[in-house]
Parts: structure tokens; sequence; C-alpha cells
């Protein structure tokens, strides 16, 4: 369990699966650069934080709700969480996360997913078995099961990102393709710093003439 | 990306400048003069008797916009800032390492490096492309004597050691500054440097430039998350950035002695744009003043390639890449300081 004070923001799970640099740059350096992808994102969430509640039939829709997981050590917001009435009469959660782009091959939506639907089963009490995406690119849901192996990847997430973080440590840079599109590349400067003692050498030959 | 953006200088006395919408709008008598979207600029400079609205300077802090006031001759005053940006444990290091001899000999050093090279480069060039209107002999002695004193610096030595290298080659460079006025010699000349105040046009001109350049490092340095009050060559004084005055040795040379020279070589300024005060202070008028704040804008405008990331970028970034490399440094990304030499 972890104390309130050590909480982490759930976002930062999809940072450090990106890149677990990117990851120290934004929550230990406390660096952040907009590009035009977080720009659109951001304004893409401010629209669904602007929301609110409705009701439709048997489906309750809450936007912007507050979350946290003791036991991840997460907080942060789901962009939208469903409450889907049953035959029961009983209202489940159903989380729906709005992102800007297309759907991922890797897991790092998933993962930020089934991190809300464990924030979700602290808070409520209740098994969250299923949740969805959302992607503005082709403005289609996918929905997505919580499995046992997506929970473990979760939590073993998380777990990597309290050790990051504690740390303090930036790790080396490593040039990658995904740099590219990354809004920090021009802090991280990943091909300049990849390679070792460069300085002293730029010096020497500075001094040259 | 950090954009290289622009700085709104205000000299209009009496302007009153507030928040209107997304926009700075910069009012006098009551009518709005000029309006500018908040997200072209990087910082509000105002000198003497301009003001702005409370609401103005929490926006301006949110989005990240210095705003400085400044008196009319561009002495500091005061600074309107948002919250500290960056890493405590940034600051740590910094703070740890300028207590540790050698790690700031080593930056101080890299200092060091880039004014000497940058200076020597500013005597080159003049001789290369004035040999006819130079005194080219003294100035290559003195080329030549600043780079003895490079010698010294490269096998890397103590703190003092290394202030004392400083400060010898500034009084070599200086004494031969006079020699790169290439016109206008009865109005414009230079005397060995003097500060408080500058007593000739020349050194007006520097001092302003100076302060210029100070702004925007010390911004630069806040942004990356650096503390400016805390230097590795300058040593701590209350009230002095040191590490600003550190960042700013390479480009006094570079950026600022050039563009004093270039504005009095190319006759941008007036000699009667200059006026002496009863002290013997020279001071500018506001036509001169206006004129040197645009060409200080446009020349950071100018695009060069930075020698260190091999990138093209315009002068204007400069500090802030220089600040950034600063600090990889100081988190121990990269094996020195790579100091900004002009090539």
């Amino acid at each position: 369990m972890f104390a309130e004070d050590d909480l982490l923001p759930l976002s930062a799970l999809q940072h450090l699966l990106f890149c677990e640099r990117q990851c120290a740059l934004i929550h230990v350096e406390q660096l952040w650069v907009e590009n035009l992808f977080t720009a659109q994102g951001r304004l893409m969430h401010e629209r669904v934080d602007s929301g609110g509640h409705e009701r439709r039939g048997n489906v309750r829709t809450v936007c912007a709700m507050p979350l946290r997981s003791m036991r991840l050590g997460l907080v942060g917001k789901a962009d939208v969480v469903e409450f889907h009435q049953q035959k029961s009469g009983e209202w489940l959660p159903f989380p729906v996360e709005h992102k800007r782009g297309r759907p991922k091959k890797e897991n790092w939506d998933r993962v930020q997913l089934c991190a809300q639907a464990i924030c979700l089963e602290e808070a409520l009490g209740v098994k969250v078995k299923e949740g969805a995406l959302f992607y503005g690119k082709n403005r289609r849901r996918q929905s997505v099961e919580f499995d046992s192996c997506l929970r473990a990847e979760t939590e073993e997430t998380s777990a990597r990102l309290h050790e990051l973080i504690a740390s303090a440590r930036t790790p080396p840079p490593l040039y990658d393709k995904k740099c590219d599109s990354c809004s920090l590349k021009e802090l991280c400067l990943p091909k300049t710093l990849e390679k070792p003692h460069r300085v002293e050498r730029y010096l020497k030959r500075m001094m040259a003439d | 990306m950090k954009k290289h953006l622009n700085t709104l200088f205000v000299t209009t006395q009496g302007a009153w400048l507030a928040k209107e919408g997304e926009t700075v709008a910069v009012k006098v008598g009551g009518k709005v003069r000029l309006q500018l979207p908040i997200h072209t600029l990087d910082g509000i400079v105002c000198f003497g008797q301009v003001s702005c609205s409370p609401f103005l300077m929490g926006f301006c802090a949110e989005r990240d916009v210095c705003i400085s006031f400044l008196t009319e001759n561009g002495r500091f005053l005061a600074r309107v800032q948002g919250p500290v940006s960056g890493n405590v444990l940034l600051r740590r290091e910094q703070y740890r390492w300028a207590d540790d001899p050698e790690r700031s000999a080593a930056i101080a050093r890299a200092v060091i490096i880039g004014k000497l090279v940058n200076s020597r480069k500013v005597l080159h060039r003049v001789v290369r492309d004035h040999p006819d209107k130079v005194d080219t002999v003294s100035v290559k002695q003195a080329m030549d004597r600043l780079k003895a004193i490079l010698m010294h610096v490269r096998v890397g030595t103590s703190l003092d050691r290394l202030r004392g290298y400083e400060g010898e080659g500034a009084m070599i460079y200086f004494r031969v500054f006079d020699h790169l006025i290439l016109n206008r010699k009865k109005e414009f000349f230079f005397e060995g440097r003097s500060r408080r105040p500058p007593l000739d046009r020349v050194n007006c001109l520097l001092s302003f430039f100076y302060t210029l350049l100070m702004h925007d490092v010390r911004s630069a340095l806040e942004c990356t998350g650096l503390d400016p009050a805390v230097g590795f060559l300058h040593r701590d004084r209350p009230g002095r950035p040191g590490l600003a005055l550190d960042l700013m040795e390479e480009f006094r040379p570079y950026f600022a002695d050039r563009l004093a020279l270039s504005l009095v070589n190319l006759g941008q300024v007036k000699s009667k744009g200059f006026r002496k005060a009863e002290t013997g202070a020279v001071l500018m008028d506001d036509d001169t003043r206006k004129a040197v704040l645009v060409a200080y804008q446009k020349r950071k405008q100018d695009v060069v390639t930075h020698p260190f990331l091999q990138k093209k970028m315009p002068i204007g970034l400069l500090f802030h890449t220089q600040a950034l490399l600063l600090a990889r440094h100081v988190r121990g990304d990269l094996d020195g300081y790579p100091v900004f030499c002009w090539q």
C-alpha cells in the first residue's frame, strides 16, 4: 500500500511504456513541451473534461472522474466512466479512455485503461471486467477485456514506474524511430547524447584553430 | 520544440499593457496601439513608465512569458515570473557541483574557452575583412596572446588561475577593441571598459546589449530549471546572477560586441543619438534606443549552425540550447559543457 504523498499520475504509465527516458524527463525532471500531437490531445481532453453527468436509458455517463489506487500507487482521472445497468439492477462501471490517434500495436493504452479499472474496483468494490478505448483518428471504440495477463502487465508497469521515480535518475537515451514523434526530442537530444565523451573532443576541435 | 519567439519591448512612456482575450494589448492614452497574440511572445520588457495589469501578469506567468521592468536607460528593476519551473533534483546537483572546486573549474574552463575562442574570432574577422583599415600588427599580437592564454586554460587548472586567465584575456581583448571601430573615430572610440556608468558611446552600447543579453540568458536558464544565481566561474554574491554571467561569457564577443561594432561601423547609430550627463555618464536618446532594440531583435533571427549539435537555429535559440546543454551535463547526460564557439 502506498501513502497519499507517493501516488504517481496514471498517465505516467503510458510515458513509461513509450520510453523510460521520456517518463523520467517528464516526471523526474519536470520537463514538458507541447507539440501538435500533445496539443490535439489536450484539446480533445478539454472537451471530454467539460462534460459532467448524463443518463441515457440504462447507461449513466460520468466525465473526468477522479480515480486512485493505493495498491498501485496511482492517481488521476478517467475521461469517461460509463455505468451500465445490469439485469439485476446493479450499475457496473465501464471506463472509456479517449485517445487522439489510432489504435496501437503495443499495449500502452490498454495498460492505462486497466489501471483505471483497478482504481474503480478499489473505490467501488466491484469487479470491472471490461472497458473501451475511443480513438479520434478512426472514431471507433475498441473494447478491452481486463484479463489476468493485462492485469499482471499493469501491476508490473506501475511497480517499475515507482522504481524509476524513486531512483530520481534519467536513463540514457537510445535513438529510435519513435523519437521523431516525441515532443521532448529537442530536450532529450537522443542522437547527440547517445555517444559518450563527445564534449572533450569538441572543445579540443574548437581550440585547434 | 522550444521556438524562438519575439520579445515585446515597450518604450513608450505612459503605456499600459493589459490582457485582452488571448492577446497582449498595448494602450497609450486609452487607445490600443498594438495587440499581439500571447503565443508569439516569450518575453516582455518594459522601459521606464510602462505599467501592466495584474491580469496580464498572471496570464504571462501561466504562459511562461517573463515580464521585466527596466529603467528608461535599461537598468534592471524587477521581473514578474510564474512558478519556478523545473526540478529540485537538478538544482541540488547544480549546488553540489558549485561547491565542488574541481567540477566548478571544469565548467569554468569550458566557459572561458568559449569566451577566448570567440574573442579571438572577432579580432580575426576584422583583420581578415578590413586589413587596410585596421592596425593589423596590434590586433594580431593580441590574437597571439589570447592563443597563448588559451593554451594555459586548455591544460586545465584551478578555479583561481582560471579566473586570472579570464581577466587577462578580457584585458588584452579590450585593449585592442578601439581598433575595431573603423570610422567616425572622433565620435565613437573606446578607451577601456567603463560600466558604472559607461563613459563613452561605445561603452554605452555595450552595456545596453549586455543588459539585454542577461535578460535572455537568465530566462533561458530558468526555463531549463537551473538556478541563474549559482554560478561556477562567477562566485556567489547576493543579488548577482552568477550562472547567468557564466553563460553570458561566450555570447559577449560573438553577439553583443559584434552587434555594437556593426551598428557603429555601418553608421546605424548617430553620435547625436547620445548625450552626456553632468556626471560624465553617456546615455542614449529614445530613438537610438529603439533602433538598437530593433537591431538586437533582428540579429536574434539570423540563423547559424550550432557547432556541437550541427543543427541550424536562430541565434535567439542559442541561449536556450546552451542552457539545455549545461543542464544535460549537470544531470550527467553529457561528459562536459559544450560551450558555443563561433566558427
